[in-house]
């Protein structure tokens, strides 16, 4: 769809939305696991009105880092495929790739939802390193948000591999799940103008202004944060986002029950 | 080595079980998932789009790119890396030289058709299933094409020629050879051989004939899928 | 002795054979092979007397000459504009077809369309090598404000227009919107509120689903008094 900013602007200062949804309206959202299951040790789909992605999960093993002997670790990679979009081409990450990249390993990583403790095989030599690797197939606005729920999908869905010795045997599947403790969710608030919305189409992200990407444990407490687009915000204004962003986060978190 | 029963109860001359469906990536101008057995391809076509640098134009018709990628968690082992390597890149190739006779594209000179193959999930047959995948999705994309392009792998696990192998198969400790080949299911000219391994002339000419009748299998579910698209709504 | 294999309006995918024996001439989106007739695209068959030919389902946009089209201003030089009309390379307006004012050397061209403008624009000339010749030089070309621009495969646009128009009557008629079809596949969508263009889009979309089947002007007309009344609620 070809719209100009000025036009969009125009329907959202209405308080309005191009395809007639409400500001806080999410588009339908399908979470599928294990799409992937002969290959990955965990995989999910998840679908967010037009946007797909697809995320699975790979383990190597690694040594840890010497001031967390004990700990593993996880790796977040996004590949804006230019299956995706018109918009993406093929070659290295670009910084659009990286963000979101950065942005779902964050919310991972900060939020100690997976307990990184049990990722060690054997102190100060053997831990394990998960791969979470995040493909959007079709890309139709508000990946920030598909990606970080098909990334924790994709963890939820997962198994520790089978080891013998000190080497992976893939010719079998683990069957205790990674240690997955807590739930954060992500949910990204856009301004367009002086309104706030969330869950925008790709005409939407492009008429916006400002971005703020929010991750929310169930109890509350806030554990990541990402300010995106060029246009500043006040203090009040990012509050009011996170009270948005708090509501939207207790529906999302259905889907990961 | 003896290799009397497929790993899967199998007969020798038997595919997997095959589903298909055109237009799953809505933003592409045509796409399509093909899945036999675990392995999936999923196959999205843009363009026409204009080509840089100039001298990669050809003056009187489009050209097609086809870009080959395993997903970064689709492998059997260890996790495959992300980005170009040597093996894709042929792989995309060989994929553009199987529909570069097929594709009538001089409607839009100077400019490029590209495909992209994306595999989430590999049981080996992953280049025919991107094959069978481009296929459908550039039909959907409603471009010229002489023929459908249907291609399936088949080869020797052990002594016994087979169609279709799997990855246990390909990976059977008394040897395979692996014969990816290409098909257009109307005069039978074959668009893409590859082998590796080693084999008789008398075996390869089984592996052809396995080949064929599967290609012919995999044109009446192309076939079908394609109209499906139009003929669900019709009613 | 020469016979059709398949039926009227039959679909078919490209490889399929259509015709046996030379009694059939190959037409569009055919070709003949030995004695058969082939076809070469996804579409439904139509054969009128002697010639098989095929009504494609999908495909993209061909420029052709006197084609009334939307495009989009992409860039400018001294002299003329670059306008992407949904094919691979740029159309270009010349100053001197632009508008019929006189406009002066040097002046600035963004005065009269600027970079992400949409404006109804006809095909002048399209050569073989594909560059394309615009002109706003004729009864209804003309840059649009607001609204939006959809776009759907330009084969399906003859059934979206209707006979006589009769169908974007329907819709405008049903929504209230004022709509545009070009002939590159876009058409231009602006209405009093955002749920009337959405409910155009949607239309238009269902046309282009649907276009193949018959009864479409009643399953059009339904879907929009259906929609129409909850709107209302």
């Amino acid at each position: 769809m070809i719209v100009s900013k000025e036009y969009m602007e125009s329907i959202i200062d209405q308080n309005k939305r191009i395809d007639g949804r409400k500001f806080d309206e999410y588009r339908k959202i399908e979470v599928e696991y294990g799409i992937s299951p002969k290959s990955a040790e965990g995989s999910a789909r998840v679908k967010i009105g037009d946007t797909e992605v697809l995320a699975g999960i790979k383990m190597e093993l690694g040594t840890p880092f010497s001031d967390k002997p004990d700990e593993g670790s996880i790796m977040v990679n996004v590949e804006l495929i230019p299956m995706a979009s018109s918009l993406f081409e093929s070659g290295p990450p670009s910084i659009n790739a990286i963000e979101l990249a950065r942005v779902t390993d964050r919310g991972i990583r900060e939020s100690k939802a997976l307990d990184f403790k049990k990722l060690c095989v054997r102190e100060g030599e053997k831990v394990w390193l998960v791969f979470i690797d995040i493909y959007p197939i079709n890309a139709d606005g508000n990946l920030f948000d598909a990606c970080y729920m098909a990334a924790l999908a994709a963890i939820k869905d997962a198994n520790f591999p089978v080891l013998e010795g000190d080497k992976i045997n893939y010719k079998e599947k683990g069957k205790e799940k990674l240690p997955l403790t807590k739930m954060p969710i992500s949910c990204t608030v856009w301004m367009i103008g002086e309104k706030f919305l969330v869950d925008p189409t790709q005409e939407e992200e492009l008429a916006s202004d400002a971005r703020l990407s929010i991750v929310i444990l169930e109890n509350g407490k806030i554990c990541a944060m990402q300010k995106g687009g060029s246009m500043a915000l006040r203090a009040e204004e990012i509050f009011k986002m996170i009270d948005i962003a708090e509501e939207k986060t207790k529906e999302i978190r259905r889907y990961f029950k | 080595m003896k290799y009397a029963k497929r790993n899967d109860g199998r007969k020798f001359n038997e595919t997997r079980p095959i589903t298909a469906e055109v237009g799953v990536i809505k933003n592409a101008v045509g796409s399509a998932k093909f899945q036999i057995g675990k392995t999936i391809a999923i196959a999205a076509v843009y363009g026409p789009n204009n080509v840089f640098p100039k001298f990669l134009q050809k003056p009187d018709r489009a050209i097609l790119r086809c870009n080959y990628n395993m997903m970064a968690f689709s492998g059997s082992g260890d996790r495959v890396r992300p980005g170009t390597n040597r093996r894709g890149k042929e792989i995309g190739m060989v994929i553009e030289k199987a529909f570069e006779n097929i594709l009538d594209l001089s409607e839009f000179p100077k400019a490029a058709i590209d495909v992209f193959i994306e595999l989430p999930q590999t049981d080996a047959g992953t280049r025919c299933a991107g094959i069978c995948a481009a296929s459908l999705a550039l039909a959907d994309a409603g471009f010229e094409m002489k023929d459908l392009v249907c291609a399936i792998s088949c080869g020797l696990v052990g002594d016994q020629v087979v169609a279709d192998l799997d990855y246990s198969e390909e990976a059977f400790e008394g040897g395979s050879v692996d014969i990816p080949i290409a098909m257009t299911p109307r005069n039978g000219e074959i668009t893409l051989l590859q082998l590796d391994g080693e084999i008789s002339k008398e075996d390869l000419k089984k592996a052809v004939e396995f080949g064929k009748e599967a290609c012919l299998k995999i044109y009446e579910i192309q076939k079908q899928v394609l109209k499906a698209k139009y003929e669900e709504t019709k009613q | 002795m020469s016979k059709l294999v398949v039926v009227e309006k039959q679909i078919v995918v490209p490889g399929e054979i259509l015709a046996e024996g030379m009694d059939f001439l190959p037409g569009k989106g055919t070709f003949r092979e030995g004695e058969n007739i082939i076809a070469s695209r996804l579409g439904l068959v139509n054969a009128s007397g002697r010639v098989v030919q095929i009504v494609p389902l999908a495909g993209k946009y061909l420029p052709k000459r006197d084609d009334t089209i939307i495009g989009v201003v992409k860039d400018m030089s001294y002299s003329s504009w670059f306008v992407d009309v949904g094919y691979p390379y740029e159309g270009s307006l010349s100053m001197k077809d632009a508008t019929a004012e006189f406009i002066e050397r040097g002046a600035s061209l963004s005065d009269y369309f600027a970079v992400g403008d949409v404006i109804i624009t006809k095909v002048a000339n399209v050569t073989k090598e594909g560059n394309i010749d615009l002109t706003m030089k004729a009864p209804g070309l003309r840059k649009l404000n607001g609204g939006r621009v959809i776009e759907i495969t330009p084969f399906k646009i003859p059934r979206v227009v209707g006979k006589q128009g009769s169908m974007i009557g329907l819709i405008k008629d049903k929504t209230g919107c004022t709509l545009f079809a070009g002939q590159n596949g876009r058409i231009w969508i602006r209405g009093s509120s955002p749920e009337a263009e959405k409910l155009a889009t949607d239309a238009i979309y269902l046309i282009a689903e649907k276009a193949h089947t018959s009864g479409l002007t009643e399953r059009v007309g339904e879907f929009l008094e259906k929609n129409k009344l909850e709107n209302q609620k």
